[in-house]
């Protein structure tokens, strides 16, 4: 056996695909003992330390920290009789697992893949799941051991996996070929008028306050997928603005030259929380267009700041702040018209408008008034990266109070929002362009953008609208003096 | 360990009347060896049960022996398994002491029902400590005889093992096995969560009916794979046994000695026709429940180190030098051996070789079935049909 040994991952939690390399213990070039710690590796279910297979010099380590790595794949090379002088050239003895994952690493050309030891043929464990890791509780979770399987004598090799081998002595199974019959949710639906899902799938959907009875399964025979109802649920509190954002993937026409697209999820939910808002609240949109050079000079000086150096710096953290400094001048505006009462509330969840894979969500910053700037440039950060990974909870998303929609980055210059449900104001951020603009009585190059302020009119009036609006552009015409003359 | 009796008296117990002190809720714990290595010469119970081990120096270092070793070997074992030798190992580490002193407790004629993690009790019946390994392995189904070594196969299922050493147990007296010193007797070992099992309440119930031969060995170890203990029960456990009508006790389950004499106290009331009786040994896992487990996800670091003080080990090696019965060169001697015995139990798991997929047929039924041949072949047709087979 050859003296280089590579140790793969293993599997250490009982039908695991994968662990992530979190810190190595040793490297290259130390002298190890039988047993002693190499490397901390963190699965699905633990993160453990992985003691040395063999005592020995570190010839390689082959992925860094941080890294995931599939089980069975080489991790660490180690010479296990490292006095015996150089290294000879590389053998080619055959080994007894000729398909173990090959060190992809020239640095490994003198490396000889150690024979399985062990009692399982590495292929078998957790060879690449489809789809990439798969949550196991207990038990051998899945598994693909197609991998390793061999092919039937005589069979078609395409179908050997799928159909016994006809040509195979071994008796038939007596069972008549079966069609499937052609299912999917419409015929399940249709047939049963119940509700298919697994009963975790019905928790979730209890725990989120989504009616199954009103989703349209994409899973098998049309059941409803833990997907479906997360995504109901994400729409649930999700309230439109201005455009609703196509989210439709290239349409494929038929016939008649038409797409039919079934109206669910998301779409369905921003569809009837639109139409609600725009019939029962009488909107009113103003606008503003300002010149917002000092202030994209601030955000540069803000940004050249040392303690600020980690911190993500957009347009949205100042106009978010001037939303917020404006709202304390004005609290009328950060209310909710509840039939016969007005309710004004003294803390404000500002919502931020934004356009995911799954449509458009609206979470909200909980009690941002009481933040700092850099608690706010966080918050915001935070939000933003959790919307794009599809991470919002419906929490997060629910208790709104007053919502800023930037639709510049969609190179847009302004728009008329539609309310979100419950709330009175929402802003409208367009993108800020370089403009001529007459500045101290002369027509100069300055960035300038325009806001639009949509607002309910049964609450707020015109005259309280423009100067709420009137603040936020005085803000960003020049934060710093109206910093100083506001708090 | 020597054979014979060297420790425990063996008092016989008046109808326990319960002590108030245990009920509410300040439990008597019987301990014959401090943290710190101090002998305590004897321990009475509230209901008049004396507890105390007379051991020559001999057996003294031979139980710290044991300990390091089992310890040395489970070790190995979780290495193993983190080497991807092993597909799982539920480790014993912290409950040495119960193991071995309930272990050594056993006399040759007494049967053991275990958990899967009774690796400490398994060598002590003089158990190659390989044969868990095959099994966490997958390579056999454990391998040993339980009639010839009176221990029976490792339970997966919690508190399963309840029932049967119950049947067992009363087996014992229908063969008229018990009523004299020779007599027979069974224990069932298992933990604190297994005590919310229906099996082992039903156990309580037919052995206590049937004043069965058997003793409970309950290793508290305060977790039922993540569940502490508060949330498997409001009272002391070993108080349980009073509801089901016999007594119950508390060890310090890391108190090898204590361990010991409350096992051999409650294994000769039962070969003594006095029925059941439940031990709580009192110890902590400090390990994960298997290796598949991250305990750091819920428990908190100082209870493993208040835990760590009370060390099983630890405890007897520093009676032993205290009291000079041992010296440095047998603890040298000592992890010697226990390297060399795990060196060797690597290198014997890693030659285990791999049966043959038609071996599963072999141990269905002693002397097979038509049915079962019918399988086999064909099986072994099936095995054929592939490319690359050797028929």
């Amino acid at each position: 056996m050859s003296r280089i040994k590579t140790f793969n991952l293993p599997d250490l939690g009982e039908g695991l695909t994968e662990g992530e390399i979190l810190a190595w213990l040793v490297k290259v070039g130390d002298t190890i003992e039988l047993n002693q710690p190499i490397v901390e590796v963190e699965t699905a279910k633990a993160a453990v330390e992985i003691p040395a297979k063999w005592a020995g010099q570190v010839q390689a380590i082959f992925h860094p920290e941080g890294t995931t790595v599939e089980v069975g794949s080489p991790i660490i090379a180690i010479d296990t009789d490292p006095g015996a002088g150089p290294l000879e050239a590389p053998s080619t003895t055959a080994t007894a697992s000729d398909d173990l994952p090959t060190p992809s690493a020239a640095s490994l050309a003198a490396v000889e893949v150690a024979p399985a030891e062990g009692m399982v043929e590495p292929g078998l464990i957790g060879g690449p799941a489809p789809g990439g890791r798969t949550a196991v509780l207990v038990g051998y979770g899945p598994r693909t051991t197609a991998a390793k399987r061999r092919p039937r004598k005589g069979a078609v090799p395409a179908q050997a996996a799928a159909a016994p081998a006809p040509a195979a002595p071994a008796p038939q199974p007596v069972v008549a070929p079966v069609t499937a019959p052609a299912r999917n949710g419409q015929a399940a639906t249709a047939a049963g008028g119940l509700v298919l899902a697994k009963p975790p799938v019905r928790k979730l959907a209890k725990d989120l306050g989504v009616d199954l009875s009103t989703l349209t399964g994409s899973g098998p025979l049309g059941s409803i997928t833990r997907e479906d109802v997360q995504q109901a649920a994400s729409g649930a509190s999700a309230v439109a603005v201005a455009e609703p954002i196509a989210t439709v993937a290239a349409p494929s026409f038929g016939a008649d030259r038409e797409q039919r697209i079934p109206v669910k999820g998301v779409r369905k939910l921003t569809a009837e929380n639109m139409s609600r808002s725009a019939f029962t609240a009488p909107h009113v949109t103003e606008f503003l267009t300002v010149d917002v050079t000092r202030a994209m000079k601030a955000l540069d000086r803000l940004r050249g700041r040392r303690e600020w150096r980690d911190v993500r710096v957009s347009p949205l953290l100042l106009v978010a702040k001037a939303v917020l400094l404006a709202v304390q001048r004005h609290p009328m505006i950060n209310s909710t018209w509840a039939g016969d009462e007005i309710v004004v509330k003294e803390y404000v969840n500002l919502g931020i408008a934004a356009a995911t894979e799954r449509g458009l969500i609206v979470p909200n910053i909980k009690d941002a008034g009481r933040l700092s700037l850099r608690e706010l440039a966080d918050s915001l950060t935070d939000l933003v990266q959790t919307a794009k990974s599809g991470r919002t909870s419906p929490a997060a998303m629910s208790g709104g109070t007053l919502t800023i929609t930037n639709v510049g980055v969609f190179g847009v210059d302004t728009g008329t929002p539609i309310l979100p449900p419950g709330e009175s104001a929402i802003l409208a951020f367009g993108a800020v362009r370089e403009m001529p603009w007459v500045h101290k009585g002369k027509v100069k190059v300055r960035q300038v953008t325009t806001l639009g302020l949509s607002f309910d009119h049964r609450i707020i009036d015109g005259e309280l609208g423009s100067k709420f609006l009137r603040d936020i552009g005085d803000f960003l015409a020049d934060p710093e003096a109206a910093l100083l003359a506001w708090t | 360990m020597a054979k014979g009796d060297p420790g425990g008296t063996t008092r016989s117990r008046r109808a326990a009347p319960r002590s108030k002190k245990g009920a509410t809720g300040d439990p008597e714990l019987v301990q014959l060896l401090t943290p710190d290595g101090e002998r305590i010469e004897s321990h009475t119970s509230p209901d008049g049960t004396e507890y105390r081990v007379d051991f020559t120096d001999e057996e003294y270092r031979g139980l710290y022996r044991d300990l390091v070793l089992v310890r040395k070997l489970d070790a190995e074992a979780t290495a193993l398994q983190r080497q991807g030798e092993l597909g799982l190992w539920a480790s014993l580490l912290g409950q040495e002491a119960a193991q071995v002193g309930s272990g050594r407790a056993l006399r040759t004629q007494d049967m053991a029902f275990p958990t899967y993690r009774e690796h400490g009790v398994l060598y002590c019946r003089g158990i190659d400590p390989i044969m868990p390994l095959g099994l966490f392995r997958g390579v056999d189904q454990g391998g040993w005889d339980p009639n010839e070594f009176k221990f029976n196969m490792y339970t997966i299922v919690i508190g399963a093992q309840t029932l049967h050493a119950t049947g067992y147990a009363m087996g014992i007296t229908m063969d008229g096995k018990t009523g004299t010193d020779d007599g027979e007797a069974a224990i069932a070992y298992f933990g604190d969560g297994a005590t919310s099992q229906g099996d082992v309440n039903e156990a309580f119930v037919w052995a206590s009916v049937f004043n069965a031969p058997l003793v409970f060995f309950c290793q508290n170890n305060q977790y039922a794979i993540s569940e502490p203990l508060e949330r498997q029960t409001r009272v002391p456990l070993y108080q349980r046994a009073a509801g089901f009508g016999f007594p119950g006790v508390r060890v310090d389950g890391n108190d090898v000695l204590a361990s010991y004499a409350v096992t051999r106290t409650a294994l000769d009331n039962a070969r003594h026709g006095q029925g059941p009786s439940l031990i709580e040994a009192y110890t902590y896992r400090m390990g994960a429940h298997t290796t598949s487990d991250d305990p750091t996800r819920y428990r908190i670091a100082s209870e493993v180190e208040a835990w760590q003080a009370k060390d099983p080990i630890t405890r007897v090696k520093a009676f032993l030098e205290k009291q000079q019965i041992a010296d440095a060169d047998f603890f040298a001697e000592v992890d010697e051996q226990a390297r060399r015995e795990s060196v060797h139990l690597r290198e014997r798991v890693l030659d285990m070789p791999n049966p043959e997929p038609v071996t599963m047929f072999d141990h269905v039924y002693p002397n097979g079935s038509p049915l079962l041949d019918e399988q086999r072949a064909q099986f072994t047709r099936y095995m054929e049909s592939f490319e690359g087979s050797a028929h």
